[in-house]
């Protein structure tokens, strides 16, 4: 299954250029755009499935606020992609848009690094571990744990949504960045670009689904996962599981950025909006959906989920609310280990 | 034809009073160099003619035109003279007219309109229509109306071109507490050159600033009592099932909006069919919130959270899941945008203390009835027997089960209750806020911070960090704005789990993890 799983999504990666650049439009086997950009996007979203499951699934922590790490991530690459723009913007300015509109005369400090794509990278990884390391060293260190945890995460997010929409941060306020042209020089809005960026997000999620792999299946992993299922007996058999928990949750706040920096280029816009509680949440009911605690059932969950949603959206918007609440109770009560565990019942 | 148009005019001018505009006046208003026109026209005010107001009207609807040196007015849809002019109005004209109508509105004998008119005038005061102002005073009956024409009179007279006026008039005003009268004193103090006059000025304004001061502090601290009480309703519910049941429910906020539709509801059924008893609609509002959050609750508690207990983290995603469909199921009922739900005549209004602080009366009654509901769940908990056996299963449920309470039921009966004081609570934010389906998802991470703050299990630690947080969010607001004080109270909320992760104010006792 595991294996079926991870073909499928290598085979889509060849398939999506083959079909979006080999065949013209019009033809019968030409895949449109909108479909590439959507591949894209769900790919980044099951690396936030995927990153989110390993705290939660084998930690048993429940974060809500991994939207705030990829929004991070997002930022992060956003900041260059403005940079790119160069004068072509509205104002003809050196500045981003929004700099000029508000009347500022230099990059701020923190655009410093903005310039340089390697830079910015390197930013967009940082600032998220660096604040996932902080924060969780804290609340780990003084057993901060379940639910609370979770009020916590969200109380950060909502608290970084509300900095952020204020113009004098320097992040473009309510509106975010957007009206991208470039990435290293390249144009961003070629066919080639998109199938390029599709397919990184995809080798991305591989990646990140075999280290996922082999972290869970070394001792690390094990240590966590007992962690997760009695923490009092672990501490008492001498570990000390705010490593192991601390690291655990870098590691997915890394990934999360990660997804972001891929998902912003392709969506061509970053917003506050990224850092509200409901996408937070709407990220632990991809992980649960697809099921919890296996490396698979998130990816899966990820692509169920957003499918289902790119579906309602056009043929019922007003239903996909139901649908997601339902989902939620849904999960929650009859489906503790999500699709995954449907298909082993059944496989039985 | 001439001839029709000036016994028209006669007429318009015999009508008023003996004391009649001269013709030679309304000319030099209509026509002429814009200052002397301007001239003209404070002259005609200061003798406070009572046929200059139609005269004026008349020239603002454009029915007086100029023929021969002389100005005519027409009536009401009459013709104009083929070779008539009709006077030029520029803005300045156009001003100094309105500002000369609402003067003459000063002397009228009805209250309402003698109001509106000093409204018009409380910017506009200046040294040319002292004469009228005084003449004003003079006649006016009304207490209130005769402090605002006072400060108008002083304000006036800052205006004079004598500097021993202007300092006299700044000692006049220094009694007062209006806001306003400490703009306009800041504004003239700029342009004044009399030494005496400016220190006069100076120290009025000193006086005025200690004055506000007060109301202002007092303000500060009615609002944040008010925001407290408003956050104590929301998380009285929440200290039921959350503090004394462990349920994380994210739908708390979505039983809030369920409670300010219920109102929505019965006020429209009001305006409906009993428009005469509108004013009354808020009793039967509030039995009929509580009743509809109590039942919602009592059905999710039924269906979904019995099988939850003891997975909070279920409970919180499930629970979301239940935010998700009622706040769509609103949309589709209600639709998309918010509703409007209207104070009764009682709450309107406000009661004015001093100048700047002005009690509305729906805060007022919220912060009574936040009290209310406080002392009414307190005895309902400590007096009754619903009350004992809630404390009883939250305690130890086994033993309760044993000695034969029904823990099932009572789960049930408890999360309607706190459910049902969420719907008290929406009828109560519905008095003072937008009523939409996003009512609730604005109070859900305040009321969690006021009981985790506040400590589970109990409604003391409740009510302190309620009224605490409300206060403080003030100050901050007053100090660093709404965003910062926001984002500074979330982060306080994490240090606080951080070092106390039972609350603030939490029980004393031994237990693992």
């Amino acid at each position: 299954m595991k294996r079926a799983a991870l073909i499928a999504i290598a085979l889509l990666l060849l398939l999506v250029p083959l079909l979006h650049l080999a065949f013209p439009p019009g033809h019968a086997l030409h895949l449109s755009e909108f479909y590439v950009g959507l591949l894209g996007k769900f790919l980044c979203f099951a690396i936030c499935a995927l990153a989110l499951d390993l705290i939660w699934g084998f930690g048993g922590i429940l974060s809500l606020g991994h939207g705030l790490f990829f929004a991070l991530g997002g930022y992060g690459m956003g900041m260059y992609l403005m940079r790119q723009i160069g004068r072509e913007g509205q104002y003809q300015s050196d500045l981003p848009d929004f700099m000029v509109f508000l009347n500022w005369k230099a990059l701020p400090w923190h655009w410093a690094l903005s310039d340089s794509l390697v830079g910015q990278i390197f930013l967009a990884l940082a600032v998220p571990g660096l604040l996932a390391a902080v924060f969780g060293w804290f609340a780990f260190r003084s057993r901060i744990q379940g639910v609370y945890f979770s009020i916590i995460t969200q109380a950060l997010t909502v608290a970084a949504m509300l900095l952020f929409f204020r113009n004098e941060t320097g992040f473009g306020g309510n509106n975010g960045f957007t009206d991208f042209k470039r990435i290293a020089g390249m144009p961003l809005n070629t066919p080639g670009m998109k199938v390029g960026l599709c397919i990184a997000s995809g080798v991305a999620l591989i990646g990140c689904y075999l280290v996922a792999r082999w972290l869970t299946q070394s001792r690390w992993g094990r240590i966590l996962q007992a962690i997760r299922d009695a923490e009092g007996r672990v501490r008492f058999l001498g570990y000390d599981p705010v490593a192991f928990k601390l690291s655990a949750y870098v590691i997915s706040a890394l990934m999360c950025a990660l997804a972001g920096m891929l998902y912003v280029p392709q969506v061509g816009i970053i917003n506050p909006g990224e850092m509200s509680p409901a996408a937070s949440i709407e990220m632990a009911i991809w992980a649960a959906v697809g099921g919890r605690g296996t490396l698979i059932g998130p990816v899966l969950g990820a692509f169920f989920v957003n499918g289902t949603k790119s579906v309602f959206t056009a043929v019922w918007p007003e239903g996909w609310l139901y649908v997601l609440g339902g989902l939620f109770i849904v999960v929650t009560l009859f489906l503790p280990a999500g699709l995954v565990g449907l298909a082993r019942r059944f496989g039985k | 034809m001439f001839k029709r148009l000036v016994l028209v005019w006669l007429l318009a001018l015999c009508g008023g009073s003996a004391q009649a505009l001269s013709p030679e006046l309304a000319t030099r208003i209509v026509a002429g160099e814009g200052d002397e026109r301007v001239a003209a026209l404070q002259q005609a005010v200061a003798a406070g003619d009572a046929s200059l107001a139609p005269f004026l009207r008349a020239l603002q609807d454009g029915r007086v035109r100029l023929k021969g040196g002389q100005a005519l007015v027409m009536a009401q849809g009459q013709a104009a003279p083929p070779d008539a002019e009709e006077p030029m109005l520029n803005n300045r004209m156009r001003r100094e007219i309105d500002a000369a109508l609402a003067g003459l509105d000063l002397l009228s004998p009805d209250r309402a309109t003698r109001a509106k008119a000093l409204d018009t005038l409380r910017d506009d005061a200046d040294a040319t229509k002292l004469a009228l102002f005084e003449r004003a005073l003079a006649s006016e009956p009304d207490a209130a109306l005769r402090r605002q024409l006072s400060a108008l009179v002083a304000g006036a007279k800052l205006s004079s071109s004598d500097p021993g006026q202007r300092r006299a008039a700044a000692t006049e005003l220094a009694a007062s507490a209006d806001p306003a009268t400490r703009a306009l004193l800041l504004d003239r103090i700029t342009g004044e050159t009399d030494p005496g006059a400016r220190a006069a000025m100076q120290s009025a304004i000193a006086a005025i600033g200690d004055r506000l001061a007060w109301g202002e502090r007092a303000q500060l601290l009615f609002s944040g009592l008010s925001l407290g009480s408003v956050l104590l309703l929301v998380a009285l519910g929440l200290a039921i099932t959350y503090g004394l049941m462990g349920v994380i429910n994210m739908a708390h906020g979505e039983l809030l909006m369920v409670g300010a539709y219920a109102t929505y509801s019965v006020q429209q059924a009001f305006r409906t069919w009993a428009p005469a008893a509108f004013d009354f609609y808020l009793w039967l509002a509030l039995p009929a919130s509580f009743v509809a959050a109590a039942l919602v609750g009592a059905a999710m508690e039924r269906t979904v959270i019995r099988w939850l207990y003891g997975r909070p983290l279920e409970t919180l995603l499930a629970t979301w899941g239940i935010s998700l469909v009622l706040m769509q199921a609103v949309r589709s009922l209600f639709g998309a945008q918010n509703v409007a739900v209207e104070n009764p005549g009682w709450l309107s209004g406000g009661w004015a203390l001093l100048p700047n602080l002005t009690l509305p009366y729906n805060r007022l009654a919220i912060i009574g009835f936040a009290l209310l509901v406080l002392a009414g769940m307190a005895l309902l908990l400590a007096k009754t027997r619903l009350g004992l056996m809630v404390r009883g299963v939250t305690q130890n449920r086994r033993m309760a089960a044993c000695v034969g309470v029904n823990t099932a039921q009572v789960d049930t009966l408890a999360f309607a209750l706190g459910s049902g004081i969420a719907g008290l609570a929406g009828c109560a934010l519905s008095q003072i806020g937008n009523v939409g389906p996003d009512l609730g998802q604005s109070y859900i991470v305040d009321a969690f911070m006021v009981v985790v703050l506040g400590g589970v299990g109990q409604l003391a630690g409740t009510v302190y960090a309620g009224l605490g947080l409300g206060v403080l969010s003030k100050l901050l607001e007053g100090w660093q704005g709404a965003v910062l004080a926001k984002i500074a109270l979330l982060l306080l909320l994490v240090l606080v789990i951080q070092k106390k992760p039972q609350g603030l104010f939490a029980l004393k006792g031994r237990s693992v993890e």
